[in-house]
């Protein structure tokens, strides 16, 4: 049921319908009903019609409801950008809907064709939409405040007082309260009148103000803020960077394509602009407590920027380092160890760390040694298996208790024959391509596993040995750079700050009449808010109270406004029957 | 007893302070409307009056303000918030004293939690509920200081109270240490926003539930006007509903687009961008978006009013998923409920 606030005479519009005199054209609005056969309106009527449909508030409804649910499915179905693994996962779970769902994008759905098209859509449409509102804003804001009405009987707020002093001085001294001490940004924008006199009333002095106009400033500044921040991300995506590396302690990196060990770019962005500073990660330490649970992490480093000397840094999650051009984060860490492994013939076939990867809290970590490099005539070898750092042995085998190293093991199958690597096919380097490759067993059939501590030489069956030499470790790093970053964060900032003044900003109007009678000045004030305002009495108030000469009078302020909390309603009871409201 | 488990025990004492505050405004309400019942058989006895229009005369009933607000003769069909005298609504002043009562023993509760912890005490989903229902009753309180809105306290002692035991019974974790993706001032901002949001989200969600139950009474729904529903009319007009609700949700959305600015700003710190549709992400967006169009169905011809609240239905239900559903179901980066 939609109840309509009063609106007093003469100053019906926009402001006391409650309907923002700024409205986007709206496809409901009743059309001219005489109109039983629509004339041909041809190509560009058809134009004209779609765009002030999509320009229109309904239509942008419906995009937003639309963007809404379309963003979705991004939450409950597996993304390829997030993790490509679990989509491919998802595919051989679900041979038949889940090349289907590939195919619609449901796997890429905030870069699929739909997802876009409706944020772009939505966009477009709100282009069509702020570009005449800011237009008609510009006029609005040189536009006057409106006359004050005849009779203030039916506002919502009054107050009434007499003052000692002249109504000139009076009307001065309001103009002076409502519009505050800025000139530039007032507070309210203020008219003075003069009423010549009538039949029941000697010749008065009016003021007009109007006050909210920041309302509508605000909504268009939130609104072309949300413009740039798109166009800010979009640019950000073409001229970005960001690589990943994985590095063991004691060992360097250089800032170049190369050395990354996965690199993406924006199309925009120019791989060999990188700046070429080094980096050596001195050691790095953390920190878990009793149960396992991580508390801190940091990567000491040194850094070499072109040129300059070498600074010693430090990496933790939540403080990444910034060198060059980019920030560098700290995102993962694990254990890698360095093993030697000597082939039948007694030569070093693999020596170096070994990143694994943790898989749980207590870094149970795998990983995968392939050993190619053996001497001729000799088969390849690969390990494939588990780092535990802190070891139990049970009955079943062994696992991990802690993540700390306190007694680091590898658990290691062995595998002999052709790794794959020389077809020249990319491998994966956490995976052991066994294919064309025998698992190693004991001489009772029993496949063999190999358990070895830091320090422990095994041999291997089928010649040859390995060296657990020690457990170094590792962090893995993300690179970024964004160069747009500053103006998405102004932009936000400046969308925030829209939002809040055109959601908080009170539309007000109040108006105030003075005139001498009996030898006392007479003072009325009213006051107009759109939708409900509770401040609007104490408003009123304050500038009765604040004109000079005010005293105690037949001084009736706050009617019937400040107790009651339902003014609507009493203007509609006891008032002449309202205007119907056109929404 | 360790000051955590010192915290534990008050926030079930303030569970029960709430839940006797929560009897003393249902009581109220079914005062109210048990008068109010007996108003209109008294009128149906009198002069067989059309029942109708005691459900017309809800919104305006100016007429039984001049009455002095004694329901006892047989002409006063309608009793108010507004009109009733003090003395009258005994229970309800029970109510809001024991309910600032409760809400005080919480936020010791929690402080006391902080302390345990040595930090801020909403880092986990069992300390983000018991901050969660500490803020709908203190925006409920707030705003009842200034307009009496002591028909919402009920609800919001009730919702608070569930809030309370599903923390306490599902969702506790001993007090203790973050982990180094939480370490950063970001987890007071960022964290304690959303949660002020989440709860002013709450407020208005009940508001806008009243609404439209208020609404359906007024237009003559069956089930709404029989006998059990006559507590409806110590709400305000659906209109004045709506009015209180947009507000609070007004507030809501501007902190919630705060939230989201300020998770970003941390995730570009922590993770290295600032937006990766991670599932909290994706669904505070969600949350974002229904919202925003909650405010535009306002002020579109045809779906203001009912059509608009239920926006804040389906804008509180994706608050609470993006809450419960997203931390429980979905691996992602914002998985800190430690369970």
């Amino acid at each position: 049921m939609a109840r309509t606030p009063y609106r007093p005479e003469g100053i019906d519009d926009a402001f006391s319908t409650g309907e923002s005199s700024s409205a986007r054209p709206d496809g409901s609005s009743p059309a001219p009903a005489a109109r039983p056969t629509a004339p041909a309106i041809g190509v560009r009527g058809m134009l004209r019609w779609m765009w002030r449909q999509l320009t229109s508030m309904r239509v942008a409804l419906l995009l937003l409801m639309l963007l809404a649910v379309a963003a979705v499915p991004g939450s409950v179905l597996p993304q390829t950008s997030q993790d490509a693994a679990a989509v491919a996962a998802y595919l051989v779970d679900h041979p038949t809907t889940g090349p289907w769902l590939e195919a619609a994008g449901f796997f890429d759905v905030y870069s699929s064709v739909w997802f876009s098209a409706i944020y772009l859509l939505l966009f477009v449409s709100l282009v069509g939409c702020i570009l005449p509102r800011t237009a008609a804003h510009w006029r609005a804001l040189r536009g006057r405040p409106p006359r004050t009405p005849r009779r203030f009987a039916r506002f919502p707020a009054q107050a009434t007082g007499t003052s000692s002093a002249a109504p000139e001085a009076v009307a001065d001294a309001a103009v002076l309260h409502l519009r505050g001490r800025r000139r530039v940004l007032p507070i309210f924008r203020v008219e003075r009148g003069e009423e010549p006199a009538t039949a029941n009333r000697p010749a008065t002095a009016t003021v007009a103000a109007e006050r909210g106009y920041l309302r509508e400033s605000g909504n268009l500044l939130f609104h072309l803020a949300l413009l740039g921040l798109l166009v800010s991300v979009a640019t950000g995506q073409m001229l970005h960077y960001r690589g990943q590396a994985i590095l063991v302690e004691e060992r360097g990196f250089a800032n170049s394509v190369v050395d990354y060990d996965t690199f993406e770019n924006g199309a925009l962005f120019d791989p060999t602009s990188l700046e070429a500073f080094t980096m050596t990660l001195d050691r790095f330490e953390s920190e878990f407590d009793a149960v396992g649970t991580p508390r801190d992490f940091t990567a000491y480093v040194t850094v070499t920027e072109p040129g300059g000397e070498p600074t010693s840094e430090t990496i933790k999650v939540n403080h990444p380092l910034d060198a060059g051009d980019a920030k560098i984060y700290l995102q993962g860490n694990g254990y890698a160890p360095d093993v030697t492994v000597r082939d039948a013939d007694g030569e070093v076939a693999f020596a170096g760390p070994v990143p694994f990867i943790p898989e749980d809290q207590v870094y149970t970590s795998r990983g995968v040694i392939k050993v190619p490099d053996v001497s001729p005539g000799l088969e390849q070898i690969g390990f494939v298996g588990y780092l535990l750092p802190t070891a139990v042995m049970e009955d079943g085998g062994a696992r991990s208790v802690y993540p700390q190293p306190g007694n680091p093991q590898l658990v290691l199958d062995v595998y002999t024959g052709d790794l794959g690597l020389d077809e020249g096919v990319p491998q994966n380097v956490y995976s052991l391509d066994t294919d064309d490759m025998t698992p190693s067993t004991e001489e009772d059939g029993t496949p063999t596993t190999i358990v070895l501590g830091v320090g422990d030489t095994v041999d291997l069956p089928d010649g040859g040995s390995i060296t657990f030499e020690d457990l170094p470790r590792y962090v893995a790093l993300d690179l970024r750079h964004d160069p747009a970053l500053g103006f998405i964060l102004t932009f936000s900032l400046l969308a925030l700050g829209g939002l809040a003044v055109s959601l908080f900003t009170p539309r007000r109007r109040v108006w105030l009449r003075t005139w001498a009678e009996d030898g006392r000045t007479v003072v009325e004030v009213a006051g107009l808010a759109r939708h409900d305002d509770a401040g609007l009495q104490g408003q009123v108030d304050d500038l009765l109270a604040d004109l000079p000469g005010i005293g105690a009078g037949d001084d009736d302020t706050s009617s019937d406004d400040t107790t009651s909390d339902d003014t609507t309603t009493n203007g509609e009871a006891d008032g002449p029957a309202p205007r119907k409201a056109d929404r | 007893m360790s000051i955590a488990e010192f915290s534990t025990d008050l926030v079930w004492g303030a569970a029960t302070v709430l839940a006797v505050s929560l009897i003393a405004f249902a009581m109220d309400l079914a005062q109210v409307s048990a008068r109010r019942a007996e108003a209109s058989r008294a009128e149906e006895q009198s002069d067989a009056a059309p029942a109708a229009e005691s459900a017309d005369s809800a919104g305006a009933s100016v007429s039984s303000a001049v009455e002095g607000g004694t329901p006892s003769g047989g002409s006063t069909a309608t009793v108010t918030a507004t009109d009733e005298a003090p003395q009258r609504r005994r229970a309800a002043g029970i109510g809001v004293s024991t309910a600032w009562l409760g809400t005080i023993l919480l936020g010791v509760a929690i402080a006391a939690r902080g302390v345990a912890a040595g930090r801020a005490p909403w880092a986990n989903m069992y300390e983000f509920t018991l901050v969660g229902a500490f803020v709908a009753l203190v925006v409920f309180l707030g705003v009842n200081v200034r307009r009496d809105i002591r028909w919402l306290g009920a609800f919001v002692t009730g919702i608070a109270i569930l809030f309370i035991a599903v923390a306490q019974v599902n969702f506790f974790v001993p007090a203790d240490g973050l982990q180094p993706a939480l370490q950063s001032y970001w987890l007071v901002i960022h964290v304690g926003v959303a949660i002020i949001a989440s709860g002013i989200f709450t407020v208005a969600f009940l508001m806008s539930v009243l609404q439209l139950l208020r609404d359906s009474r007024d237009e003559g729904s069956a089930i709404l006007n029989r006998r059990g529903w006559g507590w409806l009319e110590l709400t305000p007009t659906p209109t004045r509903l709506e009015g209180l609700s947009f507000r609070l949700n007004a507030v809501g959305f501007v902190l919630w687009t705060f939230t989201v600015i300020a998770g970003a700003i941390w995730a570009e710190h922590a993770w290295g961008r600032y937006w990766g549709w991670d599932p909290k992400e994706v669904w505070s967006f969600v949350v974002w978006v229904v919202y925003a169009a909650y405010l535009h169905a306002r002020t579109t011809r045809g779906w203001s009013g009912r059509r608009a609240a239920y926006f804040v239905l389906v804008g509180y239900a994706c608050v609470i998923f993006n809450f419960t559903g997203v931390n429980l179901i979905f691996n992602g980066k914002h998985s800190y409920s430690g369970m």
